[in-house]
């Protein structure tokens, strides 16, 4: 197969974010400047962004067999891009007085960004993979980046080679559960998984089963389901929070993508224990997520639970979208990520901000009293956690709302159960984190004061702000988009 | 319209008095107490106005969220009338006692209380139930806030307890509400949350009693009632007095509210099957909480049971669900909303005045403070339902009404009448007559009311006595809308018969 000129054109934001990663190499290579590095990834990103949005409404286009760029993946694109600038503008100040070089950090974001383009527009096998490990091994670098850095008292490495060990096993597993359905069907591509032989037992039957399941269970673990959990709150805490916000948006996010329209273009849950299976994590991720939580003092490793049990909820909707007739529960999985995506962003946003490389303010501890210091900072953290409460006025909420109704469309009683029990109790560690800020200050807790260059960062937290409120307030015009979208998938 | 201006003025005049703080930290208060002052004034241009043929005196219906048929629908009838008169008197009364007790970061505390109170007249007045679910959870935070911040010695555990108890019920009703949406979109073809299209939704019996059951649990937790009621005496004895106020006064009878606008004319058939096991657990809160009332020594928590107790003839005339019931129990949570309000600011006053709760310590004050303790005597007697005061026109007419649906446990449910005299008479014996003794506290700050204290104190006993004797000026109010929901419920249940 050949491609065309026109078959570049919907590929405009992915090129952009490639030349951007070799500009800002050559640009490393000729000069080293931070600001000037960060631009270049700012602007690149925000272009990429710009003309994803512009293409929404007219393109849909299969690029190769690999490649599916519709409204579905553009809407993701976007988000990935956004999302990647915003982070890439909280690393310039977060960054800013690391005594190493810094500027490279900036081209692994870019880098990673590729890859989760890939991921959001893929419907083939291969390009899973590529994109996959585009943005794990990218990820790997982000996390061990300050490893030189002399006064920060976490371990990047440590986290590093765990989250490295761990992920490439589950690339095994994945890869592992492609072959045997490579082996049957003779093509890589979702939807050739249609043609799986269906025969109650058949020894095929068994076969794709058990492709499904490993295929499945890899997946989970990148996304951090129960039980295959472990890894998340080690990886958080050790990492640099700039790498452990693109970790938990834009990581999470592309990868939940892929495993919609794998699940929703294989028809994967026709097999009875797939269903099954996907239940139990999801209910398990729920309940795991929440009670773990309960027992952290660390922001980060808060985080970390609560992202579990976040993806359980969204797990519930997916297994809800079997069930539904109409595309209810697939808007309810892609409003509920950019919800989660927004939220958590600004939630690592904040403590991003506080913090620098050299020190990170990551124990609730260190937020007591941040209400009456810095009143704005404490009321975004807080619509922050309260959105992932999923409180009204918030956009968390209308994300609630649709996985409510989409468990509610399917009959799912039993983990609706679930889920209540755990927004109960997840309510519990989001209001300690609140009432720490409300308390008043013991001792005067050394915040980065931060110069000209956390200015941008503010800007951003006020960005994120502006959309959880716009998104819970008035989501009219964003339910739309979110369905329009959704009846690609 | 004039809804939208009613919540609005709240909205703004909390955004506005949280900014006027960095000016000086008294406007605030000045602020806020306009902003209520105005939205008083406003609803009362409302009093004369005709509902005319649909019922509804105003109404406003605007799109909002057009994929799921969520629009943004208020409207009010007399019933709302009559509660947001309620919720704008008291939020000025619990300005007034917060005016001086307030001293530290005075523009979030007005902010969380304008807020909480726009809450409680969009609950009162939302038609959408998504919209009615938004305004239901978007009263909570501020509360939380005033109970976090502003409370007393425990304020993190109640603040807690209270969020989360009322949370999580509230997602079972959200659930509830959903699962009705859906009925409407499988019998009619699309998604609605509107109150009157919901109304024509019908469901099988069995399903219909599980939704209902969500709304029951959200509500009945809210008024409390028993067995949900463990977080209200935690919640009152460590809010600050002007969030007492506003919690006994104002957010419980949301609960009532709901079951009346909600519940029951949602799920007529499901309620009246329910309807002996509810006005069961009405007659146990109302004897097992004076009962445990009496057990206690900290007075905010005496008064938080018998706050439950006195709800419990509200649950009871609700679930009578005849005209004089309803009407017994409209009157119970108006009296009860200013008679508790009141208790509360007592002994909020009280504490503020010697730093304790604990009526081990009290005694005797009736020679030291006799304003006070002329007041308290009032209200306690208001309480225990002496004739001639509005808590005693509610209650009977709740109870005339029960009689008619459930002989025995009214006749239970009438003894608490007398526990109620039981408890209030020992508490003044206890705190305002026998010996006084101040070995336990400082008495250097015990002073009589003050003017401001005895003007709100004075409005308040004014309405009381006017309840009392005059009840057929809010009878009327509220009967339009008694009337048409008896109709509307009567239908069903009599189609059901044949």
């Amino acid at each position: 197969m050949t491609m065309t000129f026109d078959d570049l054109l919907p590929l405009m934001p992915l090129l952009i974010v490639t030349a951007t990663s070799v500009l800002a190499m050559l640009m490393i290579g000729v000069r080293r400047s931070y600001i000037v590095t960060a631009s270049i990834t700012i602007t690149g990103l925000l272009a990429a962004t710009l003309v994803a949005i512009s293409m929404m409404d007219s393109t849909n286009q299969q690029i190769t067999p690999l490649l599916i760029i519709d409204q579905y993946s553009l809407l993701f694109t976007v988000l990935v891009c956004a999302s990647a600038m915003l982070i890439a503008i909280l690393s310039f100040s977060y960054f800013f007085e690391l005594d190493d070089h810094k500027e490279e950090f900036f081209l692994l974001l870019t880098i990673a960004t590729i890859g989760a383009i890939v991921m959001v527009s893929s419907n083939h096998f291969v390009s899973t993979v590529l994109g996959l490990e585009t943005l794990s091994m990218s990820l790997y670098g982000m996390i061990a980046y300050p490893m030189h850095s002399k006064q920060s008292a976490k371990y990047p490495l440590e986290a590093s080679v765990k989250y490295l060990v761990l992920s490439a096993a589950a690339s095994g597993f994945i890869l592992f559960g492609m072959a045997l359905i490579y082996a049957q069907t003779g093509t890589l591509s979702f939807a050739s998984l249609t043609d799986l032989p269906m025969a109650a037992d058949s020894l095929g039957d068994r076969y794709s089963i058990i492709a499904l399941l490993m295929i499945t269970a890899g997946m989970a673990f990148k996304l951090s389901l129960a039980p295959f959990h472990m890894w998340t709150p080690d990886v958080y805490e050790g990492s640099p929070i700039p790498a452990t916000a693109y970790l938990a948006t834009i990581g999470k996010a592309a990868m939940f993508v892929v495993l919609l329209r794998f699940i929703r273009v294989s028809d994967a849950l026709s097999f009875d224990s797939m269903v099954m299976a996907l239940t139990l994590v999801a209910a398990a991720s729920m309940l795991v997520g929440n009670l773990l939580a309960l027992l952290q003092d660390n922001l980060k490793r808060i985080l970390a639970y609560s992202s579990i049990a976040h993806m359980g909820y969204l797990l519930l909707a997916l297994v809800a979208s079997h069930y539904a007739t109409g595309t209810l529960a697939v808007e309810a999985v892609t409003f509920y990520l950019i919800a989660y995506v927004i939220t958590s962003l600004g939630a690592f946003g904040v403590a991003s901000v506080i913090s620098s490389s050299e020190k990170e303010f990551d124990s609730i501890k260190d937020y007591r009293g941040l209400f009456w210091r810095n009143p704005w900072l404490a009321s975004i953290f807080i619509a922050m956690l309260l959105s992932l409460a999923g409180i009204p006025l918030t956009v968390g909420f209308i994300g609630k709302f649709y996985i409510f109704l989409a468990g509610v469309e399917s009959d799912l009683w039993m983990l609706l159960a679930v889920l209540v029990l755990g927004s109960g109790i997840g309510l519990y560690y989001y209001l300690r984190i609140v009432y720490r800020m409300l308390m008043t200050e013991k001792h005067k807790i050394p915040y980065r004061v931060g110069g000209v260059e956390s200015v941008s960062a503010y800007g951003v937290l006020a960005i994120l702000l502006f959309l959880l409120l716009l998104f819970g307030v008035y989501p009219a015009p964003i339910m739309s988009l979110v369905a329009a979208a959704s009846a690609f998938i | 319209m004039i809804l939208v201006v009613l919540i609005s003025i709240l909205f703004f005049g909390g955004v506005l008095a949280w900014l006027s703080e960095g000016l000086d930290s008294k406007f605030p208060r000045v602020i806020a107490l306009t902003a209520v002052v105005i939205d008083l004034l406003v609803m009362l241009t409302l009093l004369g106005a005709d509902a005319g043929d649909s019922g509804w005196i105003v109404q406003l219906n605007a799109q909002w969220m057009p994929r799921f048929g969520i629009s943004f629908h208020l409207a009010a009838d007399g019933l709302s009338v009559l509660m947001m008169l309620l919720t704008a008197f008291l939020g000025a009364v619990a300005i007034g006692s917060a005016w001086d007790e307030i001293t530290e970061k005075t523009g979030f505390f007005y902010f969380n209380l304008l807020w909480t109170l726009a809450g409680v007249i969009g609950v009162f007045t939302a038609l959408d139930l998504f919209l009615f679910f938004f305004f239901w959870e978007v009263m909570l935070i501020p509360m939380y806030f005033i109970i976090a911040i502003w409370g007393h010695e425990n304020k993190n555990y109640a603040a807690m307890k209270f969020f989360i108890f009322t949370q999580v019920t509230g997602m079972l009703m959200l659930i509830s509400i959903l699962a009705l949406a859906y009925f409407h979109y499988v019998q009619f073809g699309w998604f609605s949350f509107d109150y009157v299209d919901l109304l024509k939704v019908n469901t099988s019996s069995a399903i219909e009693m599980w939704i209902m059951l969500g709304f029951f649990v959200a509500f009945s937790t809210k008024l409390p009632s028993f067995p949900f009621h463990s977080w209200l005496p935690d919640a009152h004895s460590q809010a600050p007095t002007a969030g007492s106020v506003i919690l006994a006064g104002v957010l419980l009878k949301t609960g009532a509210y709901g079951l009346i606008r909600f519940a029951i004319p949602l799920f007529p058939e499901a309620s009246m099957t329910f309807a002996p096991f509810a006005m069961t657990l009405a007659v146990i809160s109302i004897l097992y909480c004076a009962k445990v009332a009496f057990a206690q020594t900290d007075i905010k928590r005496l008064i938080a049971y018998t706050s439950v107790s006195h709800m419990g003839f509200v649950l009871l005339g609700i679930y009578a669900w005849n005209e004089q019931a309803l009407q017994g129990a409209v009157m119970t949570m108006l009296a009860h909303g200013l008679s508790a309000a009141a208790l509360f600011m007592l002994a909020g006053g009280l504490q503020h005045r010697i730093h304790t709760r604990d009526m081990d310590h009290m005694g005797g004050f009736w020679a030291k403070v006799p304003r006070l303790s002329f007041v308290a005597l009032f209200f306690s007697v208001a309480a225990l339902g002496m004739p001639g005061l509005g808590n005693f026109v509610g209650e009977f007419l709740a109870l005339l009404g029960a009689f008619k649906a459930n002989i025995g446990l009214t006749v239970a449910a009438a003894f608490g009448l007398i526990f109620a005299s039981v408890y209030s008479l020992w508490v003044i014996q206890k705190v305002f007559h026998g010996a006084y003794r101040n070995s336990d506290f400082d008495d250097s700050h015990l002073a009589d009311l003050s003017r401001r204290e005895m003007f709100y104190f004075g409005a308040m006993m004014i309405g009381l006595i006017w309840m009392g004797m005059y009840p057929q000026s809010f009878l009327d109010l509220s009967a339009g809308t008694i009337t048409q929901l008896l109709n509307e419920t009567g239908q069903v249940l009599f189609a059901v018969g044949q």
